[in-house]
């Protein structure tokens, strides 16, 4: 039988509906949107219909400008065509959103809306992307809940088809896209009632077809344009009707009524609140306990925004309205914001024309939830309030503090409507222990399996490593509508118990509140080791308190360190939601269904680990007295200023909505080299060195993939004062004198215990040869030696940058990294050679980075991993967006090639008056090695100090441009989905412009910060989202693309594969006047298997012929050399010996074994042509200039 | 002529079994020994940890990373899987029972008893004509005595016979400390055919890379010895399939096992190294010799040289050469 209801969130609820009525989709990857795209793909790829009995065709694209392009091109030809997006990809859709509105096209957007980069980019929630659309031609139609979003999204494709004009659907991103709760389905049935196919045929006879040829998309003159124009305005003036009657329709068929203005309140009341999006639900419970209350308050909820109408906007008012207040969630400098501007605009044109009927209400506006800040009823309330007063602040905030304009009002922050029947629990878990996904399975039993209602939210911190999820879990007999995390929880579960040193978990618990641990102590002991302020709270608050060792249990139930199911076994058994022997079989039910794909194996551990937690929960008998001597740990340590103090590490503490405005930089700049202070400790093990079997090779420490383990050649006569357990050894090797010594070290608060440096390690202890030179051990046992190490090992000298060879892997890396402790995955396959550029090159680098996994590990706020080196020089880097990326950089070169140019021209003038040696030796300084460009550092500090005895306007503006004068190294760095995808256009641009630009491709194969999307790097055969069924086609190769220029200088690289080739690589790319490209390949979580051996897999992907390894530099030309080196000697192993290691190769066989063998066959051949080609340029390179 | 010959109640054309190896991995590979004459084929082992260890390997990797991080809550798309258990694989037995005529015995590799009978029924279920089981357990925990590692051979057996009803048989060990005996358990359990033997795989130390390793090391004529031994041993004395597995390598291999009281012999080493057609030139061999000496058929030599009916039983029974200066009768 099929479901009435089902527990899903807001992306899944559209996507089942608009997969169903549409036949063309086209996507590109975007948070929050990105998993409506997925799931039409996975139907599609499962075969499922839409309701005209065909199975929709899905498209990625290169961008959403490239998906939009192709939306206008279906349509145009007749296909019922959508799309999925959020942000700067629905910006990216303009120019053809004019166009199909333009020329009245029937379609849906389907957008998670989403905040703009502006000062900074954020991937949640509000309305500036969707308000940046508002002029496009397009119906804005906004839906406030998972069901809503689920119902409009039918709703908006007949209204559209009816009324020809196009829609945009949007709800909030995250809060509703994100939210899962309890919905009713739309039946089929009912999706063939509201799509009238005679509006479908319609449309396709509207279509372009040489069949009945018409042509459209003219160009046209003064004379008409005009005219044309103003065509359309009677379709724009039907639409409000049309969707009401849609919407109508809908109410009859399904029971649930909408209108494009609801009211919501006293029929009498006098303040009104107006607003969309999710806000307007958790608006909706307050105003209800409002007047409950006897409150004359009232709310309208906007669903059609665009087109704006004035008489449905009266209709909904009530007439006793004294005081509005218009809440926009979006900011728009310098004016007031759209909504509350088009409804002050309506009600005086109501009121100028006497169609208002009643005394012009005080209008104010205001700005609330941006990014998804929290949007309470206390807040609401406090909305209300300022509505009461006499002259209510107008463009006011609410949610921050503004202490800059003074715009904020004040809320209470105790102030809470929550009742009494909805249960509320909050749980705590890290990313990797599947807490998040063991919610989300308890409130679909919840939700799908009983009567009450359920709503999940989760929160995740900053970090793709070691961090912070929190589930926010509400159920209750009503419908939940409030869209804002739980403030007081009846439910508290910390399923790390390392968290309670950390953070106040303990905050949100509600008065007698039940509190579930996850410890590795017993209930006898467990009270006895909470930290003192813990302790406190469970006896102030009359906690009832739970301890389970789930670590434990997980483990003895075959499911190593994912504790999902017993703490999912505990709530059910201690939450009292449903009765305890009811709860675990149901629990036992959705074990059966979750897993029952994977293998009865899988179904038969998780069982166990639920019959082996019951046997291991206990209570916890709380003392009296709270004696802990335990104090709750740092979360910042080090010598850090007052910016790091104030904000950093309140951002860290998770008390960053507290900041107030006056401290937050106003145009977006934040110092670097702040992650060194944040010390994470997420490391259960830390690698440990063995300096006697050392061979001091530096392997370990060009893999770090954090630079949290680093090796330094000092003096003997510095090591004097080392501390007694601070190891090394004799340097060796011909750079070093007899008295130098080596030493390597760990940072153990900042490692996250990935292990490559272990794995790549080549020597073995000679008595026991399962140990190398670097070895894992408990963090605990090593954790204060080693902290006392490292902080000894920053102070001592760096070893001297010149008489290094920058171009040798070991000696590379006794350069200082600029680039550390990021919050990229353990083992992250990108960083080695974000941190090696830097090394290299860190005192003179500017970087454009392209948004993804490198802006996020390298941007994303606390802390960040850039940083400066003693002389305070360091790479200065920033984010423009994901497609412009080369052309940011390529920005950069000219303008430094601008300030180079004219300092070197006031300079060559001031010849004489400078002194005719400084000047010639600085204008005629090559800079081609590092220790020339360190002495040109030394002679343009001559020069600011002889310019200061000169007074000229020359002098001064060669004192502002004279840095300039030292080379500056120019970066573009992103992902495959950038230089292969989005951002092709512009690199190709930029590697044909031949300037001195490098480009380093972090190449995944796949676009990994959104989740794994294939790229057109994806390698064939391998499984990745929008390719759920394997990849059939070979990869782009971008490398052959650059070397056709000839003058490009293009190294494919592999670090793992050939560390040598890839120092060389980076060294030979910076060196060449001209554009570089460097892709490297990056092992990634979403290739599936542990990455402790991505080094290892580089190699294997090498020696299978998939990746080839070479350098194209055209330098070597002009000596007479061959530009052409190929750094590898074609397939030595069949493809399969490195594709099955792997999962998103390996899950094909799952999935389908001819595809898998046809997938291994196509390789096979790519990995063989492949060689032959790069051997034929390497032969046709090697003939001289000219000949053929 | 007559090659026939009876193994575990399947009618075998000639007494050559292919024994599990890379060669019994693909249907063009057996076709290929079919036509060359192969008798019977035995399938390339499942092998029951590593099903277990793919399946645990999948889940684990599809969840890593999944729900870390805002913009990634997995890494792969949420698909339907199959062919987790190697369905894949049981539903190319089933072609490939349609497609050749000779008997296809399947080869489960493991240890434990939970993974044997799913497989094992799986197995019947997709039409093979017997199942060996190759129980390879190598005792390391120095407190397990050999009565616990005997009783995890004969659980193990009798768990697949239960729920079976084709033909099973046991691929022994050689390094039983009573090896008679334990065939004798085993028979006493169910097995329909004993495998003399299993050959484990090889270990080696890399120098190079300071490691240990397995090494495949084909078996040569030499390694008949221990074959021959037990089969003339066991020869009659159980009610049992006897088939010689190591060191076959030609027909004269086939010969001596045959006479040493096997029922048929299996080959791979020879094979992979050779090629299928090998078959039919060792079939020729086989005939030539047989007409040379005018034998008439397999059946009629079988067992003629095993320990009841040799002319010098102490070649079997001593573990030492011991020079026999005379022949004496009480």
């Amino acid at each position: 039988m099929k479901k009435s209801h089902l527990t899903i969130d807001g992306n899944e609820a559209v996507a089942r509906v608009a997969h169903k009525i549409n036949e063309v989709i086209a996507i590109y990857p975007i948070t929050p949107s990105s998993p409506m795209a997925e799931l039409s793909d996975i139907y599609s790829t499962k075969g499922e219909k839409n309701i005209f009995g065909t199975v929709p065709d899905i498209m990625e694209m290169q961008s959403e400008g490239g998906a939009s392009g192709a939306i206008h091109g279906s349509l145009q030809t007749g296909a019922l065509t959508t799309t999925f997006t959020s942000s700067q990809g629905l910006l990216l859709m303009i120019p053809n959103m004019y166009k199909i509105a333009g020329e009245l096209t029937p379609a849906v957007f389907h957008v998670a809306a989403r905040s703009l980069a502006a000062q900074a980019l954020s991937i949640f929630g509000d309305h500036s992307d969707v308000m940046s659309v508002r002029q496009t031609g397009f119906a804005l139609y906004s839906s406030n809940s998972v069901q809503e979003a689920h119902d409009a999204a039918l709703i908006a494709q007949a209204a559209s088809l009816k009324s020809r004009i196009p829609f945009l659907h949007f709800f909030d991103g995250f809060r509703t896209s994100h939210e899962i709760n309890k919905i009713k389905l739309i039946d089929e049935d009912v999706m063939t009632k509201m799509i009238d196919e005679d509006l479908v045929f319609a449309h396709r006879s509207r279509a372009l077809s040489s069949d009945n040829p018409v042509i459209r998309g003219t160009s046209q003159n003064p004379d008409v344009y005009f005219q044309g124009r103003e065509s359309v305005n009677n379709y724009y003036s039907a639409l409000p009707e049309i969707l009401q009657e849609t919407m109508d329709k809908f109410a009859t068929l399904t029971g649930r009524a909408y209108k494009i203005f609801d009211y919501v309140g006293a029929s009498d009341a006098e303040r009104i609140i107006i607003l969309m999006g999710s806000g307007a639900e958790t608006a909706h419970e307050s105003v209800d306990y409002f007047t409950a209350q006897g409150e004359k308050v009232g709310m309208i909820k906007v669903r059609l925004y665009r087109p704006f109408s004035t008489e449905h906007l009266l209709e909904a008012l009530p007439k006793t309205t004294k005081s509005i207040a218009v809440l926009d969630r979006t900011k728009e400098v310098g004016a007031g914001e759209p909504l509350y501007l088009d409804v002050v605009s309506a009600l005086n044109e109501l009121r100028e024309y006497d169609k208002l009927g009643f005394d012009m209400p005080k209008i104010i506006g205001g700005r609330y939830g941006l990014s998804s800040k929290e949007f309470t009823p206390s807040m609401i309330k406090a909305v209300f309030d300022e509505l009461s007063k006499p002259s209510p602040k107008n463009h006011f905030t609410i949610g921050i503090h503004d202490d800059l304009s003074n715009t904020s009002l004040e809320w209470d922050k105790s102030y809470s409507i929550s009742d009494d029947k909805t249960f509320r629990g909050v749980f705590f878990g890290l990313g990797s222990d599947g807490t998040v996904g063991a919610n989300k399975n308890s409130i679909k039993i919840i939700g799908e399996e009983t009567d009450n209602y359920a709503q999940g939210y989760f929160v995740y911190d900053s970090n793709k490593s070691g961090s912070m999820t929190t589930s926010h879990l509400r159920f209750g007999p009503k419908p939940i509508q409030s869209s804002y995390l739980i403030e007081k929880a009846n439910f508290i579960a910390c399923h790390q118990s390392v968290f309670l040193e950390k953070f106040d978990i303990l905050k949100l618990a509600d008065k007698g509140a039940i509190f579930l641990l996850n410890s590795p102590f017993s209930k006898d002991i467990v009270f006895s080791k909470l930290p003192r302020q813990v302790q406190e709270e469970i006896i102030e608050k009359k906690l009832k308190f739970y301890v389970i060792d789930a670590a434990t249990v997980a483990k003895k139930s075959g499911m190593g360190r994912r504790i999902n199911t017993v703490m999912q076994t505990c709530f059910f058994a201690i939450s009292g939601i449903l009765p305890r022997e009811e709860a675990i079989a149901k629990i036992k039910g959705s074990i059966q269904k979750s897993y029952g794909n994977k293998g009865q194996q899988i179904v038969d551990m998780n069982n166990k680990a639920v019959d082996n937690t019951l046997e291991n929960l206990f209570e916890v008998k709380v003392p009296t007295e709270a004696k802990s001597n335990l104090k709750m740990s740092p979360l910042v340590k080090g010598d850090f200023d007052d910016f790091v103090k104030n904000i950093t590490a309140k951002i860290i503490a998770g008390e960053g909505d507290d900041i107030p405005v006056s401290a937050m930089p106003d145009d977006g700049t934040w110092p670097t080299g702040t992650t060194q202070y944040q010390k994470r400790n997420i490391a259960l093990e830390v690698p440990v060195w063995d300096s006697e079997t050392c061979i001091q090779c530096n392997k370990c420490v060009i893999v770090c993939p954090h630079a949290a383990i680093r090796s330094k050649v000092v003096d003997e006569n510095i090591l004097s004062d080392a501390p007694g357990i601070f190891s090394y050894v004799k340097a060796k090797g011909k750079t070093f004198e007899p008295q130098e010594q080596f030493t390597i070290q760990v940072a153990v608060e900042d490692c996250t215990g990935c292990s490559l440096c272990v794995e790549v390690c080549p020597a073995k202890n000679k008595s026991q040869s399962n140990l190398k030179a670097i070895n894992m051990m408990p963090q605990e046992g090593v954790h204060d030696d080693g902290v006392i190490n490292w902080d000894y090992f920053t102070k001592l000298p760096a070893y001297d940058r010149n008489k290094l060879d920058h171009a040798k892997s070991k000696e590379s890396q006794f350069l200082e990294p600029m680039f550390e402790f990021s919050g990229a995955c353990p083992g992250c396959g990108e960083t080695p050679y974000v941190k090696l550029a830097s090394q290299l090159f860190g005192d003179r680098m500017v970087i454009a980075n392209a948004t993804g996994c490198s802006s996020i590990y390298g941007g994303n706020l606390p802390t960040t991993p850039w940083r400066k080196n003693d002389e305070g020089r360091g790479p200065a880097w920033s984010n423009s967006l994901f497609e412009d990326n080369a052309e940011f950089g390529l920005g950069f070169r000219l303008a430094i090639d601008k300030h180079t140019h004219n300092a070197r021209e006031i300079l060559a003038e001031m010849r004489e008056e400078i002194g005719a040696k400084l000047v010639d030796s600085i204008l005629n300084s090559a800079q081609e090695n590092e220790p020339e460009i360190f002495e040109q550092r030394a002679r343009v500090e001559e020069l600011k100090k002889a310019l200061k005895s000169i007074e000229s306007k020359d002098s001064q503006r060669l004192a502002n441009l004279s840095d300039y004068l030292v080379k500056k190294s120019v970066w573009m760095m992103g992902g495959d989905g950038w230089a292969y995808d989005i951002g092709y256009g512009g690199l190709d641009h930029v590697l044909a412009s031949g300037k001195n630009v490098n480009i380093l491709v972090l190449d995944t194969q796949v676009y990994s910060n959104t989740g794994g999307q294939q790229s057109k790097a994806t390698m064939t055969g391998a499984v990745a989202k929008f390719a759920a069924g394997g990849k059939a086609q070979t990869p782009k190769d971008l490398a052959m693309m650059a070397i056709a220029y000839g003058n490009v200088y293009v190294a494919k690289i592999a670090m793992g594969a050939n560390d040598a080739q890839t120092v060389k690589a980076f060294v030979e790319a910076e060196k060449y006047d001209g554009p570089s490209i460097i892709i490297a390949y990056s092992h990634c979580v979403a290739h599936g298997y542990d990455l402790r051996y991505g080094m290892d897999h580089q190699k294997l992907a090498v020696d299978s012929g998939l990746w080839p390894i070479f350098r194209y530099n055209p330098d070597l030309k002009a000596e007479g050399k061959n530009p052409m080196q190929l750094d590898y000697k074609g397939p030595k192993i069949d493809v399969k010996n490195f594709m099955y290691q792997e999962t998103r190769f390996k899950m094909v066989e799952k999935l389908n074994m001819d595809n898998a063998k046809e997938y291994l066959e196509t390789a096979r051949e790519h990995a063989k042509n492949q060689y032959k080609r790069y051997k034929n340029i390497e032969e046709i390179s090697a003939r001289p200039e000219g000949a053929i | 002529m007559d090659l026939s010959t009876t193994y575990m109640g399947l009618k075998l054309k000639n007494p050559i079994i292919v024994g599990a190896s890379p060669l019994t991995a693909s249907f063009e590979s057996i076709k290929r020994l079919e036509e060359a004459g192969a008798a019977a084929i035995v399938l390339h082992s499942i092998f029951e940890e590593q099903i277990n260890h793919e399946t645990h390997e999948l889940d684990y990797f599809l969840f890593k990373g999944s729900e870390d991080y805002a913009e990634a809550l997995g890494y792969f798309p949420e698909v339907t899987l199959s062919n987790i258990e190697s369905e894949s694989y049981l539903d190319e037995i089933t072609k490939l029972k349609e497609n050749i005529s000779i008997p296809v015995i399947a080869s489960l590799n493991g240890v434990s008893k939970g993974g044997w009978i799913n497989y094992a029924k799986k197995l019947q279920a997709a039409g093979v004509d017997a199942i060996e089981l190759n129980i390879t357990y190598i005792p390391t925990d120095i407190d397990v005595d050999a009565r616990e590692v005997e009783m995890l051979y004969i659980d193990a057996l009798k768990a697949v016979k239960e729920n079976v009803s084709i033909p099973v048989s046991v691929k022994m060990n050689a390094v039983f400390s009573a090896p008679a005996q334990m065939a004798k358990k085993l028979v006493e359990a169910g097995a329909e055919g004993l495998v003399l033997f299993d050959r484990p795989v090889h270990v080696d130390i890399d120098l190079e890379n300071l490691n240990s390793l397995q090494v495949i090391n084909p078996s040569n004529s030499n390694d008949l010895s221990e074959t021959l031994r037990w089969s003339a041993i066991l020869y009659k004395k159980l009610d049992v399939s006897l088939c010689a597995s190591t060191g076959v390598k030609t027909h004269e291999d086939i010969l001596k096992a045959i006479m040493s009281g096997a029922d048929a012999v299996q080959m791979v080493g020879a094979l992979l190294e050779h090629g299928p057609e090998y078959i039919e030139i060792v079939l020729h061999h086989l005939l030539a010799w047989m007409q040379e000496k005018e034998y008439v058929s397999i059946q009629q030599m079988k067992g003629s040289i095993s320990l009841h009916h040799t002319s010098n039983p102490a070649a079997y029974q001593r573990a030492n050469y011991m020079r026999i200066l005379t022949d004496y009768r009480y």
